[in-house]
């Protein structure tokens, strides 16, 4: 049967036909639509698959691992930067291995559409020494998910399979095959592979270590690595994942002439490398993200290498690969045309109409007229669209929790007013263990948590913390007299100017929770959140 | 046969509606189809545009390369523009004619105009008040497909039958009004282009 999915939920479908029995996640695009798929889906449900988010992308990859502990098969998802967060588990559970098959998909986001960089997955795949999977279209994206989880088990290993942006958010007719059953739980055979302690770590990094070879082989021999011939062997090109299509969309007949190798799986497979290296003049590399391919051969094929791509310039060395960049490496006569009429201006995103950020921002950029020394570190959300005109009331963000933590060290450095603002999502995710650290040192900062009930950027998912800040604040010990709650709300301008500036006033730790459900919820959602439970001070 | 179909618009317009329609249209018809389209931030009152590809041939790529559109359908006039370097010489430009003010340096809508008028293959509606005008304001973006559809290689049936399929959780009501609107564009343009 063939349905109409976005390599996403293509990869999702491939995942629940696999027998899958957890989903794990934060939403972050390009990634959401897996688990959100997974959570739509009516097959799922009656298989009873676990599918609610995360509070952050550690916590999702270390429950994924107690699942696969259990015996079950189990995936954790999220985009590129999130697995910086989950770095940690990442690269001790290789280590320790797993038990029922483990996939990691990491979404990047070359060009960075959506992203603060455009980190390439693929090395932290190489980091860890995991066999690694990156389908080139929808098909693949289903195909491969469910190879994923066999491999997974077979080596008893994590498995991490990259998307990117394009193939992610892309649709396009997928052959849907049978689905097969759960696992039933199982204990790991030998328990001791899960305690990371230095002694039975060190065993188990033997075996990792020691199985390279193996899962090398098993990637040179794989059906998602192929060698297609050309009969111009004046120059030989790699291509991974989408890049492929790219490549191919070139060539009218849908036959290229050079000899190429589709890698789909890694490490990179050497063997077919040294084949098309003995057989071809020069090396075209394509690849989406960094040079990681390019790199990796330069080096194994010596310093008379003739390989060109992104590091030699054939390829520009950032953004996304298109059939137009790939055209003019293959030396095609194309010019890329990027003249616009005069009369187009930019239209950069901004906060929707109604939003409570701005009424936030609008009260922030009062105060900045009142003092000198302000600053305002802002984290990721809708809210980032802060450091953009016309507000450009944000001095600094950088990632997921750093508002406080950055705040915080200002402040030590003797900025003051020293600002924090964060989402409730973001606050929960990586905010809080910040805001502990500010409390026990009673450093001067001000935490505003700008509440919109929502995970509102990546499509408005739950929050694990609505209806429950006030309550983290005050267990993390902020001081009652100084944890405020306003409402942003244009008519509210003036006494929220005046409580924000009296807190700033306050020679340590305030919260200040700023809080008005985002505009953009369905209706279900609004209706939801006032049942739960309103918090008020008073 | 290979259609290549840019939309584009401001995020919120409807323009994943029109693609969402080719797309179920095109899989009905047993054609090939890659459809890409934009997620996240610049959803927010940002650029997005999505490309649409169709044939009965394999497709590759999931983005149109340069020079290569067949047509670029628009739910706003300045967004059409952004995306020229996409259309084919003789390629089409369909779009409304109502421009979506969120900017402060928005051209001139005359200049707009002209520039799109100067594009031989040019359909220039004011596809809002048509739908207005059928009592569904909302159905803008489906009367531009209307106005579109003779020049895209899917039958008018399996586009009214994709239009059915998706709205009909919505209800009759609204599927009658979208069909309504879907028919006025086609009648618009045939009087316009002819
Ligand atoms: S989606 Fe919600 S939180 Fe984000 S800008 Fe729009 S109203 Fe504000």
């Amino acid at each position: 049967m063939k349905k109409l999915l976005l390599g996403n939920e293509a990869l999702a479908q491939g995942a629940i036909d696999a027998g899958l029995s957890g989903v794990y996640a934060y939403p972050g695009t390009p990634s959401t639509e897996i688990t959100e798929y997974i959570q739509r889906s009516k097959l799922a449900k009656e298989l009873t698959i676990h599918s609610q988010w995360s509070v952050n992308e550690k916590t999702a990859m270390e429950s994924a691992l107690g699942m696969s502990y259990a015996g079950k098969r189990a995936m954790a998802v999220m985009k590129h930067v999130g697995l910086n967060v989950a770095a940690d588990v990442f690269m001790n559970m290789s280590v320790s291995g797993i038990n029922g098959g483990l996939v990691v998909v990491v979404a990047d986001d070359p060009s960075m559409h959506s992203s603060q960089n455009e980190q390439d997955s693929r090395f932290y795949g190489k980091f860890a020494m995991v066999p690694m999977l990156e389908p080139s279209n929808q098909q693949e994206a289903y195909d491969i998910t469910k190879y994923a989880f066999d491999l997974s088990e077979k080596y008893s290993l994590p498995v991490l399979l990259r998307m990117v942006t394009r193939l992610s958010h892309s649709r396009a007719g997928v052959n849907v095959g049978n689905s097969i059953k759960q696992n039933n739980i199982h204990l790991p055979k030998n328990a001791t592979q899960f305690s990371l302690i230095p002694m039975y770590a060190r065993n188990r990094y033997n075996y990792l270590v020691n199985i390279q070879s193996d899962i090398l082989e098993n990637s040179e021999n794989s059906y998602f690595n192929e060698f297609i011939k050309g009969p111009n062997t004046s120059l030989g090109i790699i291509a991974s994942g989408i890049a492929y299509n790219y490549l191919m969309e070139n060539f009218e007949s849908g036959k290229c002439p050079y000899p190429i190798l589709k890698i789909s799986q890694y490490p990179i497979p050497k063997k077919p490398i040294k084949k098309l290296f003995n057989t071809c003049k020069k090396i075209l590399v394509l690849e989406d993200g960094y040079p990681f391919i390019e790199e990796a051969i330069s080096d194994f094929l010596g310093e008379n290498r003739n390989v060109i791509g992104r590091l030699s310039g054939a390829i520009p060395r950032v953004g996304e690969l298109n059939p137009d960049n790939i055209a003019n490496a293959l030396g095609f006569d194309i010019v890329i045309d990027e003249n616009l009429p005069k009369v187009v201006s930019g239209r950069p995103p901004e906060l929707c109409v109604g939003c409570g950020h701005r009424d936030l921002f609008d009260a922030i950029n009062k105060l900045k007229t009142e003092t000198e020394s302000q600053q305002v570190f802002g984290d990721i959300g809708c809210y980032a669209l802060g450091a953009l005109p016309p507000y450009n009331s944000i001095d600094a963000l950088i990632e997921m929790g750093a508002s406080i933590t950055m705040a915080k060290g200002a402040a030590d450095a003797g900025i003051h007013p020293s600002i924090a603002i964060i989402g409730d999502s973001t606050f929960t995710h990586s905010g809080m263990t910040g805001l502990l650290n500010a409390v026990i040192e009673k450093t001067p900062i001000t935490v505003i948590i700008s509440d919109n009930s929502a995970i509102a950027m990546t499509g408005a998912q739950d929050s694990s913390a609505s209806g429950r800040l006030i309550d983290i604040c005050r267990g993390l010990g902020v001081e009652e007299n100084h944890l405020k709650v306003i409402t942003p709300l244009h008519k509210n301008l003036d006494q929220n100017i005046d409580l924000i500036r009296e807190e700033l006033n306050y020679n340590g730790v305030s919260v200040i929770i700023s809080q008005r459900p985002c505009v953009q919820l369905p209706k279900e959602k609004k209706d939801k959140l006032k049942k739960i439970k309103n918090v008020s001070l008073n | 046969m290979k259609t290549n179909i840019l939309l584009a618009g401001v995020g919120g317009q409807g323009i994943l509606t029109i693609a969402a329609i080719l797309d179920t249209a095109a899989l009905a018809s047993n054609l090939h189809l890659k459809q890409s389209e934009v997620h996240g931030m610049s959803q927010r009152g940002g650029a997005v545009q999505s490309h649409v590809r169709i044939s009965d041939t394999k497709i590759y790529s999931d983005l149109i390369p340069q020079g290569k559109a067949d047509m670029i359908i628009s739910v706003e006039p300045m967004e059409l523009l952004r995306y020229l370097p996409f259309l084919k010489k003789d390629g089409y430009l369909i779009t409304d004619s109502n421009p979506f003010l969120n900017i402060t340096d928005y051209p001139e809508l005359e200049e707009l105009y002209t520039e799109i008028k100067s594009y031989p293959n040019h359909i220039l509606i004011d596809a809002k008040k048509i739908a207005k005008d059928l009592g569904n304001s909302k159905a803008t973006n489906i009367v531009l497909l209307g106005a579109a559809s003779s020049i895209i290689p899917l039958s008018e049936e399996s586009l009214k039958q994709a239009i059915k399929t998706l709205f009909q959780r919505k209800g009759d009501r609204i599927v009658t009004k979208n069909i309504d609107a879907f028919n006025k564009g086609k009648e618009i343009a045939t009087e316009t282009v002819s």
